[in-house]
């Protein structure tokens, strides 16, 4: 059997190079839908991957708890207006939910930032020292404040990138100069790697970080001590998050003294929430993908299955002979099923190939990030194998169902 | 040496709409190991039916037929293809080479399909075409060759798998008067030095004078069967 087939096979190249402008046309159904699917899922995950980079780059396995609205004479404020949450819910947190490795708080202003002639606008962040390891910010020079600097409340700011910039000139260290905020002033002790835009589309990197209760006495001020603009926690593992987040609700509600039928004066948000919008449109883009890819295959067979039925007819005599010789049905078959499958393969390489350089194309023109991944490639391989089989499978099942007295006598 | 073929009361009934054709009505016959048998008549009288079954190609409606002791009648469709790729050689009128494919390439078809090594493959093969004086013209494709070569090309194909019969179908229908001594020398050879058992099938008086039994069919029955006294050797 191992000769049969590898003669077959030769011989179904053979046969593929010597009809190559046949060939070619036939396979092209497969070629542009292969390729066409290629191009697609390499620019869609490289899409994909920019977003998630972008998601990683505001920590990962992070919750954020806002405060609920402020009603005011039954005029609802926006979210996060409220003075719900405390620093002593942060740290109450942490004391009763175990799951939570950290927990963190901020509050934020948008200020002028002074610095020689230059200034900003910029939003100020009060934050506790635990923040920047949630958000996983790392620092480009200098280093983190540390629970000291807090305790002290010490005038001591991180800049973000886009601040350094609009400040200093070029080649200038931000590291130990003095800004001043709301006139008060501040050295600077560490500089943030840039992280780039966020999943919503704002700048991250423009971006003041202050101790928290230097924030509260000297520059953004408060309406009562202890309230903050937002609460974060982490937890080691992202599958952690959705019982965290019950065990967070469960732990304010209690503390905010809200009666069962009350509804929550808080709002628990994580990467997961943000993770379904995406993973909701990537689904649609499959979906258009698939179905792209599944109607140009079928095309694609159906003109291999076509090109396949004239081949049988024209070699109804080949037919006979190999019967008249001691062909079997199922050697026919086989025979009929491997050009098939030549033809539907050599059609899907040239579709990757095709694809492949469609999206380095795309990339170097248009900019667009794409990612080929061997998984596309293997899947596109195997999908059109299974084409040539499901469509040579007529055909071939009816070259080997001649009769081979008639088969002989076809003119 | 013993009966080769033997065949009992072989009845063929088509069914044409609602017409009966009897294409054989009672065919008894032996034909022995290394007889040289012509089967001669008009179109329509039987004997490509007659040939068909002998070479396996179709079965009996009624009747047996035994082929070296195998009863075909009772065979299945790929029974059938095996006991030809074993049995029998063919040998057609307009040669059926596979077009484009080299005369050792065609050669070896029958074996191709007997899983014999790709080596051996080539090597009976060439032998075969040898056999037939087309030494050099291996890697020739039909169309590069002259009909009587094609035709060596197709009985080289028939030898190669030592088959018990082979079955030549109007052999030289196709070709002149030159190529058709030719090839009638070669079968002729094949049977007198080699032993084949060939079954010739043809309507030509002067084709069938080679065979040493000459069968005539008429209506799907045996009208007669001669058998010419052996020629002493170096005779003719």
């Amino acid at each position: 059997m191992g000769a049969f087939i590898w003669l077959t096979v030769l011989t179904a190249f053979r046969i593929l190079f010597r009809n190559r402008m046949r060939a070619g046309l036939t396979m092209l159904g497969i070629i542009i839908g292969v390729g066409a699917v290629i191009a697609m899922v390499s620019i869609g995950q490289g899409a994909k991957a920019v977003v998630q980079a972008q998601v990683a780059s505001m920590g990962t396995n992070v919750i954020i708890v806002l405060p609920g609205a402020t009603t005011v004479g039954g005029v609802r404020g926006s979210q996060g207006s409220g003075v719900t949450l405390t620093v002593s819910d942060a740290l109450e947190l942490k004391k009763r939910v175990p799951l939570l490795s950290d927990t963190g708080w901020s509050k934020r202003d948008v200020m002028q930032i002074v610095y020689g002639n230059k200034n900003w606008n910029t939003p100020v962040n009060g934050i506790s020292p635990s923040y920047l390891t949630i958000r996983d910010w790392s620092y480009a020079g200098g280093g983190p404040f540390t629970q000291a600097d807090m305790e002290a409340g010490a005038r001591v700011a991180l800049l973000g990138q886009t601040v350094v910039e609009s400040l200093y000139d070029v080649g200038e260290e931000p590291v130990g100069s003095v800004i001043r905020i709301k006139n008060v002033p501040f050295r600077v002790i560490g500089v943030l790697t840039p992280k780039g835009q966020s999943a919503q589309g704002s700048d991250q990197d423009d971006i003041i970080f202050i101790p928290f209760s230097t924030a509260e006495r000297k520059v953004l001020g408060t309406q009562f001590l202890g309230s903050v603009g937002a609460l974060f926690a982490s937890t080691d593992h992202p599958e952690d998050l959705p019982a965290a987040v019950e065990g967070i609700r469960e732990v304010l509600r209690a503390r905010h003294r809200l009666q069962p039928e009350q509804q929550d004066d808080f709002t628990i948000r994580t990467q997961v929430d943000i993770g379904l919008v995406q993973e909701g449109t990537s689904q649609t883009l499959t979906l258009m993908m698939f179905s792209v890819a599944s109607i140009s295959l079928l095309v694609g067979g159906i003109g291999i299955m076509n090109i396949l039925l004239v081949s049988v007819t024209e070699r109804t005599r080949e037919i006979g002979v190999r019967m008249a010789v001691g062909a079997k049905r199922r050697h026919i078959l086989m025979q009929f099923l491997i050009e098939a499958m030549t033809l539907s393969l050599v059609g899907g390489l040239l579709g990757i190939v095709f694809g492949v350089v469609g999206a380095r194309i795309t990339t170097v023109v248009a900019g667009w990030p794409t990612i080929i991944s061997a998984e596309s490639i293997l899947v596109a391989f195997f999908f059109s194998l299974a084409v040539g089989l499901f469509f040579g499978l007529y055909p071939a099942n009816k070259a080997s169902r001649l009769n081979p007295i008639e088969a002989l006598r076809y003119e | 040496m013993g009966e080769l073929i033997l065949c009992r009361d072989l009845w063929k009934i088509y069914r044409l709409g609602d017409i009966e054709v009897q294409a054989l009505r009672g065919v008894s016959l032996s034909i022995e190991r290394g007889g040289f048998v012509a089967i001669m008549g008009a179109s329509g009288s039987g004997k490509s039916t007659l040939m068909n079954i002998l070479g396996c190609l179709d079965q009996p409606t009624r009747g047996t037929y035994l082929l070296d002791g195998l009863d075909i009648g009772k065979a299945s469709r790929d029974e059938l293809a095996e006991i030809r790729n074993l049995k029998i050689g063919f040998v057609f009128q307009s040669f059926n080479l596979i077009p484009r494919t080299s005369a050792v390439e065609n050669a070896q078809l029958p074996l191709f399909y007997r899983g014999v090594s790709l080596r051996q493959q080539r090597e009976r093969a060439a032998a075969a075409l040898a056999r037939v004086g087309l030494r050099g013209r291996e890697h020739h494709a039909p169309a590069q060759l002259s009909g009587g070569q094609q035709q060596r090309v197709a009985i080289a194909r028939a030898l190669v798998s030592e088959p018990a019969i082979l079955l030549a179908d109007e052999p030289t229908g196709n070709l002149d008067t030159e190529s058709s001594r030719e090839i009638m020398g070669i079968l002729e050879s094949l049977n007198r030095d080699d032993g084949i058992t060939i079954i010739l099938v043809t309507h030509e008086p002067d084709v069938a004078h080679y065979a040493a039994r000459q069968i005539v069919v008429k209506d799907g029955q045996i009208l007669s069967d001669r058998s010419r006294e052996p020629a002493p050797v170096g005779g003719e």
